[in-house]
């Protein structure tokens, strides 16, 4: 069997399915990475919903929530075809991985170009990151503000006339804390403050998304040139099965992604 | 179809390495996904406080799981793959979960109007 394979092996592998298993746990290491790039993303959402959760209450309403819906759905379509291309490049099927392969990219660019759709309506609109964002805000429909989304763990009771949750030293400062002066967001109606943070996680995350997607799209257009020229077939798939790995691992992300930034209760 | 026919018969152009997925699954895990997202969306619509998050958090890891697991071949796979993969993703958990832990350490009114929705 391996000598059918042997235009395809380096010199330093046994075996095809040696070789083959070796470039796929590379790239299951290298996905592992990219977890954790996006991880720390992730992690800044965390902290920041959990202590601004009015914030992520009140901003997430300025996307679109349909336009969202539409992503997720052409970014699931392009997995199909993509797992179909890898599936056709295993058992030969040339024409076939060639159309899938193009099929995946074209649903890439209608990502990226209802993403460009989106991204320009809030740079319109003024809802930027930081000192860019310069969106005039409506008062919230609702007076009353709903509950905070994620509960704070360790919040301190309200009730009590002792604002902070730790007690009071006996001796010495008492920190930075005023206790009796009122918060800011305390009987006041309307925006609350600091909703440029949830812009700059917004653009932070589906921008480094973004890159990925671009990224995916070289890769899957390289992929079409080598399958056009007949470079794969059933002896022959790992670049194809390795390029289709990546692009799940961005649909992934996508999956997590559309709930937690356009679907905030 | 010409693809079932060809996916039952181990033919002489069948991959020597590799897991091949029959086409039904591939479409019936596109489906699964397409109704998923419905349902999350769906879901969205309803006020149910704090379980909101938990059940969007549910179904997208019910979704990324399908990907994984399918599209992704990971079923199919050597566990190294996926050891590698998912000891990643309980690392992001750690981190996630001590970063959080360390934030609501602190008073949250140590910055007067820095949190304003956690000193109410």
């Amino acid at each position: 069997m391996a000598e059918a394979h042997a235009e395809h092996r380096a010199h330093h592998f046994e075996t095809a399915e040696q070789q083959f298993e070796s470039g796929k746990l590379g790239m299951w290491i290298f996905l592992a990475t990219e977890i954790l790039l996006f991880g720390g993303l992730f992690c800044a959402y965390a902290v920041y919903r959990s202590t601004h959760p009015e914030v992520f209450m009140y901003a997430h309403r300025y996307l679109d929530k349909t336009l969202g819906a539409i992503n997720t759905a052409v970014l699931i379509c392009s997995s199909f075809t993509m797992a179909w291309a890898v599936r056709c490049a295993q058992l030969g099927r040339r024409k076939a991985l060639v159309r899938l392969l193009a099929a995946t990219i074209v649903l890439a660019a209608c990502f990226l170009g209802i993403k460009y759709v989106e991204y320009h309506h809030k740079w319109k609109e003024g809802l930027l990151w930081g000192k860019r964002f310069h969106a005039t805000l409506e008062v919230p429909a609702g007076a009353a503000p709903a509950p905070p989304a994620v509960a704070p763990t360790t919040a301190p009771a309200a009730s009590s006339g002792e604002r902070s949750s730790i007690p009071a030293a006996a001796i010495g400062p008492r920190g930075l804390a005023v206790p009796g002066r009122p918060s800011v967001a305390e009987g006041e109606e309307g925006p609350p403050k600091n909703v440029q943070v949830f812009f700059a996680v917004y653009f932070l995350m589906t921008g480094l998304h973004g890159i990925h997607v671009i990224a995916g799209m070289i890769v899957l257009s390289l992929m079409l040139l080598r399958a056009r020229r007949g470079e794969f077939g059933p002896s022959y798939f790992t670049p194809v099965d390795l390029a289709g790995l990546y692009w799940h691992l961005v649909d992934l992300i996508w999956i997590y992604l559309f709930p937690l930034l356009y679907l905030i209760h | 179809m010409a693809e079932t026919i060809e996916a039952t018969k181990h033919s002489s152009d069948h991959p020597a390495v590799g897991h091949v997925l029959p086409f039904r699954v591939l479409a019936a895990v596109w489906l699964g996904l397409l109704v998923l997202t419905v349902i999350t969306v769906v879901v969205a619509g309803f006020d149910i406080g704090n379980f909101n998050l938990g059940v969007a958090m549910a179904i997208a890891t019910v979704k990324a799981s399908l990907v994984l697991l399918y599209f992704m071949h990971m079923r199919y796979d050597r566990p190294m793959n996926a050891i590698v993969f998912v000891s990643a993703l309980l690392f992001v958990a750690l981190f996630v979960y001590i970063a959080l832990l360390d934030t609501h350490a602190y008073a949250p009114d140590l910055i007067p109007g820095y949190a304003p929705e956690l000193t109410r």
